[in-house]
């Protein structure tokens, strides 16, 4: 039986007038991974971005509805921001190192938390280049700035980066869109053996990709989730024309 | 016929950026000219780090330690002043104001770097230094914190405002991966957005410090001018600026007090010099391997 992790209800979001998310239902399990899938403009990464409440600076952003993480509402009142986007790690579409050595990169939120010891961040620091398949390429240069690696090895550093805050769901907004094939098929890789330890969702405009890593999708399109399904069901069996429509490269 | 303009204009570009260099040495050439014959008289160790500043006495005396500790002391209280409140304008334009406002205060802090000097030197003597003359119960308003105060005030658009450039162009995906970490936005502020934009930071403050030590007129207006070394922050001092400015048209070209005040054009070169290099070591963008 899966059990969920984080989730969706009835999810409506508006930057000014616009309606840009529309009662949106979807659901994460734990140690899964789920993509969502959908043209430009549909609203994916606004979706992902609810999850962590990156949505909260934009001026004018109005949301209704609520979203669950482990059963508790992130948007209630009083909730603490700072620790659900600690517990729910990001990593964007273009890798953003911070310019300064891989080491600090990936001990930032640990110190930003201060609550950790120097040798507790070491050890944690470590643990999250190794988990993010990195630590063999940088462990004799941790101390170098972190933007003297490559494309892929930046986007991974930014996984470990996140992975940092031991946190429950990761984020993955379009991770492989500005790299090569094969950094990108490492980084699938590494989704597939990252989901033992955590629930991962994934936005990509790369159809293949979610059938190549995803147990979920979810299709979203103009704002709706029009389906969410077991992504062999949807992708061989989709219910909807406008699923089998964009599959079959119709639009998009 | 195409050929020929082309080659008129760049010929005139070249002659041009020549003369610039021509007047660039013929500068420092005449300062040199001019001042190192003081060194016959006194050794440049005596004439830096003696306080004896008596150039129209028989003997005269020409040790500049007071001129040269002036000037550092005026251009310390300009940053001490200046770098809280630059700094601050800086962070609050580039991180916090709405779009709108941003749109208002850079150009109004910018304006202030507009205004003339002597404009400053004038506010400084007629309205400052009375005033801190009365809240301090000085004899003089006319002294190093006024001028620190005014020279402050003068360099605040030239650090914010190159500061605010440096923090507004670090990419908004730096902000959000920081965010994204659970910091707060002052965490982010402080400990991304501002590593990150550290070398136009250190850049601006150079700048600002190269222009507070050049400084003349504000400084010869109200610092007051007396060749000492200050015991309190309320005590007139004299900058090597003003002291060439102020007793120029005493000297007769040729003598002693004339190289003296060369000299003193010299040391004043020297420092704007290293601190321009640094400033240029410090933005020139380092070389990805």
């Amino acid at each position: 039986m899966v059990e969920r992790q984080i989730w969706t209800s009835n999810l409506n979001l508006w930057f000014g007038k616009n309606q840009i998310l529309h009662n949106i239902n979807l659901e994460a399990y734990k140690n899964h991974i789920t993509a969502i899938i959908g043209p430009s403009g549909c609203g994916k990464s606004t979706l992902l971005r609810c999850f962590n409440r990156m949505n909260d600076p934009i001026p004018f952003m109005e949301l209704t509805g609520k979203v669950y993480l482990d059963g508790k509402d992130i948007y209630a009142p009083k909730t603490d921001v700072y620790a659900v986007r600690a517990s729910v790690g990001m990593v964007f579409q273009k890798p953003n190192p911070f310019p300064k050595s891989i080491y600090n990169n990936v001990a930032y939120g640990l110190q930003i938390q201060g609550k950790y010891s120097k040798s507790e961040i070491k050890d944690r620091v470590e643990e999250s280049l190794k988990a993010a398949w990195l630590w063999d390429e940088v462990k004799d240069r941790l101390h170098h700035s972190a933007m003297s690696l490559s494309g892929g090895q930046q986007q991974r550093l930014c996984i470990a980066r996140a992975l940092a805050n031991k946190p429950k769901v990761l984020l993955l907004d379009e991770p492989t869109s500005a790299l090569d094939p094969q950094s990108t098929a490492k980084i699938e890789e590494l989704c597939l053996a990252l989901k033992n330890s955590v629930t991962i969702l994934i936005v990509t405009h790369n159809v293949a990709q979610a059938g190549r890593i995803a147990d979920y999708t979810a299709f979203l399109y103009l704002g709706e989730l029009v389906e969410f399904e077991k992504t062999e069901q949807l992708f061989t069996v989709p219910k909807d024309k406008r699923t089998e429509a964009y599959l079959t490269g119709v639009f998009g | 016929m195409k050929g020929i303009k082309e080659k008129t204009f760049q010929a005139i570009a070249y002659i041009a950026s020549l003369l610039t260099a021509v007047c660039l040495i013929a500068i420092i050439y005449g300062i040199f000219h001019d001042g190192l014959p003081l060194f016959k008289f006194i050794s440049w160790k005596d004439f830096l780090f003696t306080n004896n500043w008596y150039p129209v006495y028989s003997p005269p005396g020409f040790g500049a330690w007071a001129l040269i500790m002036g000037s550092f002391y005026v251009t310390l209280g300009a940053l001490i002043i200046a770098l809280p409140l630059s700094l601050g304008s800086a962070i609050f334009i580039s991180e916090i104001a709405s779009p709108g406002l941003r749109e208002i205060a850079k150009p109004v802090i910018e304006l202030l770097a507009g205004i003339p000097s002597v404009v400053y030197g004038l506010f400084g003597i007629a309205f400052l230094a009375p005033l801190i003359r009365q809240w301090f119960s000085l004899d003089t308003g006319l002294n190093l914190f006024t001028s620190s105060l005014i020279l402050g005030i003068m360099v605040i658009p030239i650090i914010c405002s190159i500061s605010e450039d440096a923090m507004s162009s670090v990419p908004h995906s730096i902000r959000e991966a920081s965010l994204a970490l659970g910091a707060t936005k002052s965490e982010t502020i402080f400990k991304a957005v501002i590593p990150a934009a550290k070398k136009g930071i250190i850049g601006s403050i150079l700048l600002g410090f190269g222009r507070a030590i050049g400084e003349t007129m504000v400084v010869l207006m109200v610092a007051g001018g007396a060749a000492q070394i200050p015991k309190s922050i309320f005590e007139p001092v004299r900058p090597m600026t003003s002291t060439i400015a102020a007793e120029m048209g005493e000297t007769i070209m040729g003598d002693l007090h004339y190289n003296a005040l060369f000299a003193l054009a010299i040391v004043l070169l020297i420092i704007t010099f290293f601190s321009n290099l640094i400033t240029e070591i410090v933005f020139r963008p380092k070389r990805q391997k």
